[in-house]
């Protein structure tokens, strides 16, 4: 691994009073290009955002103050981004949907695949194939899963082998009721090999006497996986949980290709919404707001994220 | 390979035919299952493939399937979206875009990860601790200020607004990655050096940099992977139709030739081509820089 952790026997760093009162000049040059782009291309725009987001924003600038009225349309008045009801839709239901699926579906294939792998002589190959689509577009899985799902059952493979057992053809990408699911699936399949290779390095840290003790006294499979391995590997699982519920709080490229948000505006997710209401439709304060909600809803991992590092003390 | 595995494996040279055949069956879910989900995983990919190099008239009779009763092969789709379509200019449009928008944050949060580990300074912790939260910024935070902000300067025409966006939102997690590294490097190597009179530039460059180059083409390589494969930044940030990379390219041709597989599938090959090489020559670096990125 590329990073491990501080070695125990590096000293504290000793406390000298007036330290912290000299100029380190040497540090500032160094730290001086990361610290001006950064305040540049995401500080400063992050505060105009904030302030943008209680404005109209008619192109892009300051124009009327409206308040917290952008976030009250956003859930209350626009259908687009939450409609309440049975069934509820919307962007942000949407994005309900994805973290509880996608989420659920990637840990649990990538287990899966993660701990057969290791009985069988082609791990490293079955481990491969199911990474791939990590290197690679989003916008070319996006017309991978398009052709798949085509309506015509004579190009789309899927509607082909449904047409075997008589059913469809299914226009999986066109109707309301099907996108989302639709959608998921290629999520989970562009994911599952992140989820596999974090959780199978995790596997690889159990000790293998642990497993064979327990084998020896009599445990069954079943009880190994799920008072053995699921408890020993809590932490990647909630690692690799965090970082895939990010994953779906910033999608967009899928959804752009495959979709456009449509039919209608049935699959939107909150970053598709960003994006739409920003720059296709012109409505900078709108826009403005979304970010700050993907914002807000990043929070938590934020914070998670500040705890696990500054408790690890990999600070010296 | 676990201890298990490697007991049955020399266990099974003594058994018979029918043991082994017995074992085998008793095994085979793990293989049906690993086989369908290997078959989920390449299947769709192939299909693509195939229909790249299959003539446009045979795609709109039959489905790629049939290629295996009936092949016909050309290469006539790669030959008109490169020629016709622009897919060639979208292709170095693509390199002009990912080389400097790599290396730019490459150099940058070396310098500032080295002044993280090993320069004190005062309030470096909580430096260190505002970079860990920055890294969860997402990048629409800034687009309507940054769009507004570039458009009179011209940096969304030529690749400057690309370059520095894509700079500045990698630059976190490219210093949070880095710091961790560097700190792990020998303490006393670099106390050596100091009371030999080397400067900090000068440890920098003689001794953290040549140690951490397997951190470095981590970062380097997944940095280069994600700008190749972005569509959003460059839809935002690219605003002249002449400087598109690949993946804007592609999402135009879907519009335009909607069920036109063969064409698409081609392009979509030749933005892959470059990540595909990446990934099998750099696997290992890649994958590093993914372990490092979420587990510690």
């Amino acid at each position: 691994m590329a990073v491990a952790s501080r070695p125990a026997s590096r000293d504290p760093r000793p406390k000298q009073r007036g330290d912290g009162f000299q100029i380190n000049w040497t540090a500032i040059l160094f730290l001086l290009p990361a610290a001006l782009l950064l305040i540049i291309f995401l500080v400063f725009p992050a505060i105009f955002t904030v302030g943008l987001s209680t404005d109209r924003g008619r192109g892009g600038e300051f124009s009327e103050f409206v308040g917290l009225r952008n976030f009250i349309n956003l859930f209350t008045n626009d259908p687009n981004f939450l409609r309440l009801g049975f069934p509820p839709s919307g962007a942000l239901w949407n994005n309900v949907l994805w973290v509880i699926f996608y989420t659920f579906l990637c840990v649990f294939l990538g287990l899966l695949i993660a701990v057969m792998a290791t009985r069988v002589r082609y791990e490293a190959i079955i481990k491969a194939i199911v990474f791939l689509p990590m290197a690679i577009a989003a916008t070319a899985i996006g017309v991978i899963w398009s052709f798949v799902y085509f309506p015509n059952p004579n190009t789309g493979l899927l509607n082909a082998l449904l047409g075997i057992f008589g059913i469809g053809p299914v226009a999986f990408l066109g109707s309301p009721d099907t996108v989302n699911w639709a959608l998921i699936a290629v999520g989970v399949w562009g994911s599952v090999g992140f989820a596999t290779v974090i959780l199978s390095a995790a596997l690889k840290g159990i000790s293998t006497e642990v497993l064979e003790a327990a084998r020896v006294d009599g445990a069954s499979e079943r009880s190994i996986f799920f008072k053995i391995i699921i408890p020993m590997v809590s932490l990647p699982i909630s690692v690799v949980g965090v970082t895939l519920v990010v994953n779906v709080i910033k999608l967009f490229d899928l959804i752009y290709v495959m979709t456009r948000g449509g039919p209608g505006t049935s699959s939107r997710t909150i970053a598709f919404s960003m994006y739409q209401e920003a720059f296709p439709a012109g409505r900078y304060g709108y826009g403005a707001a979304i970010a700050i909600v993907m914002l807000l809803l990043l929070v938590p991992v934020l914070i998670f994220n500040v705890r696990r590092f500054s408790s690890e003390r990999v600070t010296a | 390979m676990t201890a298990t595995a490697v007991g049955a494996g020399t266990r099974s040279s003594d058994r018979t035919f029918a043991q082994r055949l017995t074992r085998l069956i008793g095994r085979s879910p793990i293989h049906i299952v690993l086989g369908l989900i290997g078959l989920i995983w390449l299947v769709p990919s192939i299909g693509l493939l195939i229909t790249s190099f299959r003539p446009s008239s045979d795609m709109r009779a039959s489905g790629w399937w049939t290629i295996f009763t009936n092949p016909s092969f050309t290469l006539d789709n790669y030959l008109r979206v490169l020629q016709g379509e622009g897919i060639a200019g979208a292709f170095l449009n693509s390199v002009y875009i990912t080389i400097p928008s790599t290396l730019i944050p490459l150099v940058i949060a070396s310098l500032a990860a080295f002044a993280l580990a090993w320069i004190k300074f005062p309030f470096r912790d909580t430096t260190f601790l505002i970079i860990i939260g920055l890294m969860m910024i997402p990048v629409q935070i800034g687009f309507i200020p940054l769009v507004q902000g570039m458009r009179p300067t011209g940096l969304l025409t030529n690749f400057g607004g690309i370059w520095l966006t894509h700079a500045a939102y990698s630059l976190p997690f490219g210093i949070f990655l880095l710091r961790n590294f560097f700190i792990t490097l020998p303490k006393d190597l670099i106390e050596a050096a100091r009371i030999d009179g080397a400067s900090n530039l000068g440890i920098f460059r003689t001794i953290v940099v040549p140690l951490s180059v397997p951190a470095i083409a981590s970062y380097g390589i997944f940095q280069f992977l994600w700008v190749w494969n972005d569509l959003l930044m460059a839809l935002v940030y690219v605003q002249s139709n002449a400087a598109q990379p690949m993946p804007v390219k592609i999402t135009q041709l879907l519009g335009t030739y909607a069920s036109e597989w063969s064409l698409l599938a081609a392009a979509s090959f030749l933005v892959m081509l470059v990540p595909l090489i990446v990934f099998f020559s750099l696997q290992r670096f890649f994958v590093q820089g993914l372990l490092a990125g979420s587990v510690k």
